[in-house]
């Protein structure tokens, strides 16, 4: 059955044409001209946005990298974790306690003193960036070893579990942590680079993972463990290689958003900033890079337009009062609906690429189906 | 520690232990025949515990009519929350059920906090029950002897429906095998509803006594006794009755102990329970009294 060529105009047509002809040449240049103008825009939005705007900006790429860090191990590998947060908040807190300058460090730590060589190290932002990434993964790697053990909903609450711990823990060890009090004056480092490059250079990372042969034990994995197994897969090996990824952009991220919050405590990393991630990764498609992304931008978008329903707003003629909480009731009735009607989320297991696009595929441009 | 204080905090665990078993059961049970962690399941213990505080102080009713109208609306409740968010879900994979009970355990808390306002509000308790006695130097409330009363009441009660019913017989085939169940003319669907019901009452009753026991109520209340019991379901081997009252009962009990030998790991306190549910799964995933179940390929 010949299907309908729809006549094309302009600039569509001619870059598919161009595409076509030597997609090899093409697709890289297409994605540099993304990337190119993705930059252009975050340098004039650091110029024109308002504070509050470029904040907003800021979350979306940092919410970008931590939903495809959650989806790496819940989606493409199919280890259903809940412990994200407990991995933010070991990131979060390296990251501060590294990068804080001591005269502050001693402002926080009033009740408490630090700990010796804590309380006089300052490191460079990007260095206590890694490194509360490293100690980040290097806890998903101990977590990882006993727990990846286990399969499905009992996976989900030992991680559960473990996240509380770590939350527990942090709240318990005030000549570390300041306690319950938390760290206040964080210096805030993050702007649109940095959060975008964390961004940009995840979603890089998570792209070629994927499209190695990792990334297809990975999926493997998901599929069919055992099946996965028969045909020479490590299992443990590579549930532990997405595992510990993931905790370390976990970690990063947990860094970055320290530094734009400016201030942290451990009642931030309950089950709740979890909760929110696995939103993105759940309305994205669990196992979609594309899905990740625009969910991230959607839900970070519209937790804000919803800020709306929680003030108290006043309509000239009638004044309504605000009711705190009703975001949350959206969102948990929003990923109960993505759950039982549309189970595939926005892209489900696809991704938009060039050769969807513009592939030699007649009719609408499709969404691309990933080999 | 002397005898007095020995028994005194024996009390107080197991006072604590027959809640923790109580609401671990209905764990238990949904775990048995779904498959599934019923995260909303702690979020009935606040619902039921806000409906009495509303029934007694808004439509003053006299405390036991909203004690029982609060246990007859969560139970619905449960049971409306299996029919609108698991039973689309039943053919599907386990973590969207997963997914979806999160969900609905998040609603039901910002719920709460949208109904109820997210302060903590609190609890009147009867002079009765409130009343300390002196039993052999140890001193106990009315309430720590009413709790394991209660529980005790409600476990005779559940084995006798459970295990000499016919839809006691039903619920055990169903989580047997479900699709030999159905063979047999089970309706697998009744009885699942069936089975929530039983667990949201004792959920219900778990969190009127919660709520009476700590006089406080806010809507996040019942996250933490809603992780904590399921633990005791796992530590106790989950699916299995004896073993969820035998794991409350330990959790708590072991919970008391802890901070009264160690006050120094009073605050490490919450903790406890995640240590034990790691160890349960890592070195006896099947609990104290599951039974080994083999892996089906």
């Amino acid at each position: 059955m010949g299907k309908i060529t729809l006549p094309r105009s302009g600039l569509y047509s001619l870059v598919a044409a161009a595409y076509r002809r030597e997609p090899k040449r093409w697709g890289p240049m297409l994605t540099g001209a993304v990337i190119l103008c993705l930059l252009l825009f975050i340098y004039w939005a650091g110029r024109n946005f308002n504070p509050y705007q470029v904040r907003i900006l800021n979350l979306i790429g940092i919410n970008i990298g931590l939903g495809l860090s959650l989806n790496l191990i819940n989606g493409f590998t199919g280890q259903f974790s809940l412990g994200h947060a407990g991995f933010m908040a070991v990131g979060a807190y390296t990251t501060t306690l590294l990068m804080m300058p001591p005269a502050v460090k001693q402002m926080n730590f009033f009740m408490v003193p630090l700990i010796s060589p804590l309380d006089e190290i300052q490191l460079p932002f990007i260095v206590a960036l890694l490194l509360g990434g490293l100690v980040s993964a290097l806890m998903g790697f101990f977590i990882g070893a006993p727990v990846l053990r286990l399969r499905g909903d009992y996976l989900a609450i030992a991680t559960l579990g473990f996240s509380e711990i770590i939350r527990i823990v942090i709240t318990n060890i005030r000549s570390v942590t300041n306690g319950a009090l938390g760290l206040k004056a964080i210096p805030a480092y993050t702007n649109l680079w940095w959060s975008w490059g964390f961004a940009l250079l995840t979603i890089f990372v998570i792209t070629r993972l994927i499209h190695s042969s990792y990334g297809r034990a990975f999926k493997a994995i998901r599929e069919d463990e055992i099946a996965a197994e028969a045909m020479g897969i490590g299992l443990f090996r590579h549930k532990m290689l997405a595992f510990t990824l993931g905790a370390f952009l976990a970690g990063i991220g947990g860094g970055f958003q320290a530094s734009l919050l400016t201030t942290i405590d451990p009642n931030m990393f309950r089950f709740i900033l979890t909760f929110e991630i696995l939103l993105i990764v759940v309305l994205g498609g669990m196992g979609s890079i594309t899905g990740t992304v625009i969910a991230a931008t959607i839900v970070t978008i519209l937790k804000e337009v919803l800020r709306g329903v929680e003030a108290p707003m006043n309509l000239g003629f009638i004044s309504l009062p605000g009711i705190p909480g009703m975001r949350m009731v959206i969102f948990s009735l929003l990923l109960i609906l993505v759950v039982l009607f549309y189970r595939e989320g926005i892209m489900g297991q696809r991704e938009l690429s060039w050769e969807g696009l513009f592939g030699p595929r007649n009719g609408r441009p499709e969404r691309g189906v990933e080999a | 520690m002397s005898q007095d204080l020995f028994f005194q905090h024996l009390a107080n665990g197991i006072s604590l232990g027959s809640l923790y078993a109580l609401i671990a059961i209905g764990y238990t049970m949904v775990y048995g025949i779904l498959r599934l962690i019923n995260f909303a399941h702690g979020d009935l213990l606040m619902m039921a515990a806000y409906m009495v505080f509303y029934g007694m102080l808004i439509f003053s009713l006299p405390w036991w009519l909203s004690v029982i109208l609060a246990v007859i609306l969560t139970a619905a409740l449960g049971a409306g929350i299996e029919r609108v968010a698991y039973r689309p879900l039943r053919d599907s994979p386990r973590i969207s059920v997963l997914i979806s009970a999160i969900g609905v355990s998040f609603f039901l808390e910002n719920l709460g906090t949208v109904l109820f306002g997210g302060r903590a509000k609190a609890v009147y308790r009867p002079d009765w029950l409130a009343a300390t006695h002196e039993i052999g130097g140890v001193s106990i409330m009315t309430l720590a002897l009413v709790i394991p009363a209660v529980t005790i009441l409600l476990l005779l009660v559940l084995s006798y429906l459970v295990y000499k019913t016919k839809t006691g017989m039903a619920m055990r085939a169903v989580s047997r095998d479900y699709d030999t169940a159905r063979l047999m003319g089970i309706d697998v669907d009744r009885v699942i509803g069936f089975t929530f019901v039983t667990g949201s009452t004792l959920a219900a009753v778990g969190g009127i006594m919660w709520a009476l026991r700590y006089p406080q109520i806010h809507p996040f209340i019942g996250v933490m006794p809603g992780l904590k019991c399921f633990i005791a379901a796992v530590f106790g081997g989950i699916g299995n009755i004896p073993g969820a009252v035998l794991g409350g009962f330990l959790l708590g009990i072991g919970e008391i102990m802890l901070v009264a030998l160690f006050p120094d790991l009073a605050g490490y306190r919450d903790a406890f329970a995640f240590v034990i549910l790691i160890l349960t799964l890592l070195f006896r995933p099947t609990g104290l009294l599951g039974e080994k179940i083999a892996e089906k390929v």
